[in-house]
């Protein structure tokens, strides 16, 4: 069930939605030409290549950002014996690219990553007096304790949670959707097989559902 | 694919345009070359190669944004649609409504092929009581035919695409003969499961049905079924049959398939037709009115020569619409003349009138049983290999559900690709974890949601309908539609129940629901459009005065101006529409056909 059609149209559907309430009755009708922001890839772009971060639209983050960037994202997935950290496969180029992007989704989520990332130096300098990369492991720990679920996060800390909530979504994102996360999730599809033989026996067994009809 | 120019078309002569070239134009085209007619398609999109441009194996990494749906690409960076979405930019539309429960929201993708390049493949055919449903329940229209009549179509266009299913010989969802299906692809183990569960709700869980090869057609067999009579139409889709490889179990069908092996007209009706030599294709040419002749007849179509922008013609002694139901009733009410002051075909009044779409509702969950499996390749046919045909006939008929028409149920799970949302938003289950632990619940929980996609029946009614804008046109000058949209409480409580039934099911998989029940029916449904299974506008009717065409898609009015896409569907029973417009494609350009070679036409 690769990219099925379902998870997209909702998201697909949200963007129209919010699209068309924000806008003016007179100008819904050229929403077509609003919608498409110039310099996006378009509704027609090459599917066949393989695209490089920063090859479609200018990117945003300093060299500073980028290090606090890094330094969150391997908060969120260190390395372990399965697998690298998100830094290390290129995820803060992913989180570079994602916020610089001209579309609506992205350019919210931009607002909520820089924010974020201003207000994690500003309060690993206020609880430690530095910047958070130059944390320390139990530094850092103590911060993201703080705002990594927003069910039970303190009011003051209400905002940063959101931006970690939306910040560890698009590192996992960024992660698994590289060979090594998609290796440490052991997805063993995408090549082309001469038959399709369903679960193997181990997998019936373990879910209680007895071997496959033929 | 090898295409004419403006001017070339316009300096031939044809016996049939075609207007459209997805699942309905593509049939008809199909069917009118290989039996001898000369046919001009007129595409509005540009060229589509899918053996060229189609990314098979490219990773979500290898896209930008990890291949996110943006509005550039509502479903995601390689999803196969060129220039569509909801909104294409250059080609407004207006809603009367801002209210989401009011609007409908139009998707057209402006291609070669049109939408059957990325979607779904899911082939179901209409039964018996879909064909009567007014009959049975009083409500909507009756069509003017019987599934029997339908029947030998079916037949041939699941010979001729290749559709895997089973016959299971359920309630209103006919078996097919033997020879028409493809062995089912075997079930993944979330299915099983699935089905193990419904069992104990009454449910029944059997195979789907999808135009996939799950083997090669049968090339020796077939043609003589589909052509009979017709040694040279038999021969080329013999060699055709045999370009389409089978299903190598891997890379999503959205994205169009380069080796063929699913259904998309790009690939399967238009190649052979253009092999007889006697179709033309003409892409970026936006079609703005079929012209009438002196004599009361089509004489053709005008049209916008994209590439140029000029303002072209094409004649022919036949006109058949199959650009999308809205496009279609779009294009008859702009061909006004002293004949027609209110659009083509339009003495009825009926045109643009009971535009439906399919009811649709989803509720996800994650099942314990399904965590931490043995990593297996699970990709299979990329859709759906089971579904749950409608199973509560008796208990509607007896009135004890509150609304009149059924579903039926497409559901999914497993160790698909993995994607940006593949390990988002798991907080629910594990309050809040990153580092290591992220890691270890992300490989948890990897594989062990299923969704449930509820697709159901929309009555046809007066409040859904569209017209004609009086001020907005698009880029070409060419008025647009504006639409009038509103669900009845058929829709909106089927909508409830499907929320309640999928929760009752993740219950009996022992999951947890994720995020809200939606019992409001209203909340639950999905919006107008969004399910991109538009039909009606020009319905099919036994009387001339109700209705727009007669039991062949021929217009009342106009003796040779024909309508083959689902615009003529007076009903848009569950089962997903593509199979059932390609069988009324079939069976309509057979009617002209007839009528051509009686001199009628």
């Amino acid at each position: 069930m690769s990219e099925p059609l379902r998870v997209d149209r909702r998201t697909a559907f949200k963007w129209v939605l919010a699209a068309w309430a924000a806008m003016p009755l007179q100008r819904r009708a050229f929403a077509a030409e609003a919608a498409s922001a110039p310099s996006g890839y378009g509704t027609d772009p090459d599917l066949t290549k393989i695209y490089q971060s920063g090859e479609l639209w200018p990117l945003t983050l300093t060299e500073a950002q980028r290090r606090t960037a890094a330094a969150l994202c391997d908060v969120i997935i260190p390395a372990d014996a399965e697998s690298p950290s998100a830094s290390a496969v290129g995820v803060v180029d992913f989180l570079d690219e994602w916020i610089s992007a001209p579309y609506p989704e992205q350019q919210k989520d931009r607002k909520v990553l820089l924010a974020g990332l201003a207000w994690l130096d500003a309060e690993a300098k206020g609880r430690f007096g530095t910047d958070f990369a130059a944390l320390d492991e139990p530094q850092k720990t103590a911060i993201c304790d703080d705002i990594c679920y927003v069910p039970r996060a303190k009011p003051q800390f209400a905002e940063a949670a959101g931006f970690f909530a939306t910040y560890r979504d698009l590192t996992a994102g960024g992660f698994y959707t590289t060979p090594a996360g998609t290796r440490d999730l052991k997805y063993v599809g995408n090549v082309p097989l001469p038959r399709f033989d369903g679960p193997p026996p181990e997998v019936l067994r373990k879910v209680g559902v007895g071997p496959a009809p033929t | 694919m090898p295409l004419v120019t403006s001017a070339a078309a316009s300096g031939k002569e044809y016996d049939v345009i075609v207007v459209g070239s997805g699942a309905a134009g593509g049939q008809t085209a199909y069917t009118l070359a290989m039996e001898g007619a000369k046919v001009l398609m007129l595409e509005a999109g540009r060229n589509y190669v899918p053996e060229q441009e189609t990314p098979m194996f490219q990773t979500r990494g290898e896209a930008p944004l990890r291949g996110t749906s943006t509005p550039d690409k509502p479903f995601g960076f390689h999803d196969a649609t060129v220039d569509g979405g909801w909104q294409v930019p250059g080609e407004p539309y207006v809603n009367t409504s801002q209210e989401e429960s009011g609007r409908f929201d139009w998707w057209r993708s402006r291609m070669l092929g049109g939408r059957t390049n990325h979607w779904g493949r899911y082939s179901f055919r209409n039964g018996p009581y879909d064909f009567k449903p007014r009959a049975r329940d009083g409500l909507g229209f009756d069509w003017p035919l019987s599934y029997e009549e339908l029947a030998p179509y079916y037949d041939k266009v699941e010979m001729l695409i290749g559709v895997y299913g089973a016959n299971d010989g359920l309630e209103n969802t006919p078996n097919s003969p033997t020879g028409c299906l493809l062995p089912p692809p075997k079930p993944r183990v979330s299915d099983l499961l699935i089905a193990q569960r419904a069992r104990k709700l009454g449910m029944p869980v059997v195979a789907g049905h999808r135009a996939v090869l799950t083997q090669m057609l049968d090339f020796k067999n077939t043609p003589a079924k589909l052509h009979p009579g017709n040694p040279e139409a038999q021969r080329i889709i013999a060699e055709h049959m045999k370009s389409r490889a089978a299903c190598f179990w891997a890379t999503p069908c959205s994205r169009g398939c380069s080796i063929r092996a699913t259904y998309q007209s790009t690939t399967v009706h238009l190649p052979p037709a253009l092999a007889t030599g006697k179709l033309d294709i003409l892409v970026n040419a936006m079609v703005r009115e079929v012209t009438l002749g002196r004599n009361g007849l089509a004489s053709g179509v005008s049209y916008v020569d994209k590439g140029t922008g000029k303002p072209s013609h094409a004649a022919a002694r036949v006109v058949v619409l199959a650009a999308s139901s809205c496009e279609t009733v779009r294009i008859l009410l702009n061909s006004k003349s002293a004949q027609f002051a209110h659009g083509l075909a339009n003495s009825s009044g009926k045109v643009g009138r009971y535009l439906m779409d399919t009811v649709g509702s989803t509720v996800e969950g994650q099942i314990p049983l399904l965590e931490s499996l043995p990593p297996h390749n699970e990709d299979g046919a990329s859709g759906g290999h089971m579904y749950a045909p409608w199973w509560l006939y008796k208990e509607q008929l007896a009135g004890k559900l509150g609304f009149a028409r059924g579903y039926h149920v497409e559901f999914g799970g497993g160790r698909s690709m993995p994607g940006l949302s593949t390990a988002a938003g798991l907080e629910w289950l594990t309050g809040g974890s990153y580092g290591r632990r992220f890691k270890e619940d992300a490989r948890r929980y990897y594989g062990s949601f299923v969704y449930f996609d509820g697709r159901g029946e929309m009555i046809p009614n007066e409040h859904s309908w569209c017209e004609i804008d009086p001020d907005v046109k698009d880029r070409w000058g060419i008025p647009v539609l504006r639409f009038h949209w509103r669900w009845s409480e058929h829709e909106t409580r089927q909508a409830a129940h499907m929320q309640n039934t999928f929760a009752q099911l993740i219950e009996a998989m022992g999951g947890r629901v994720k995020g809200e029940v939606l019992t409001d029916g209203a909340k639950a449904i999905a919006a107008g459009g969004s399910i991109i299974h538009e039909v009606g506008g020009a319905l099919m009717g036994t009387d001339a005065k109700e209705s727009v065409t007669n039991r062949w898609g021929q217009t009342w009015d106009v003796g040779n101006l024909f309508i083959t896409d689902g615009a003529v569907f007076p009903s848009n029973a569950d089962k997903n529409p593509t199979l059932t417009i390609m069988a009324l494609a079939w069976r309509a350009a057979d009617r002209i056909l007839e009528l051509m070679r009686r001199k009628e036409l």
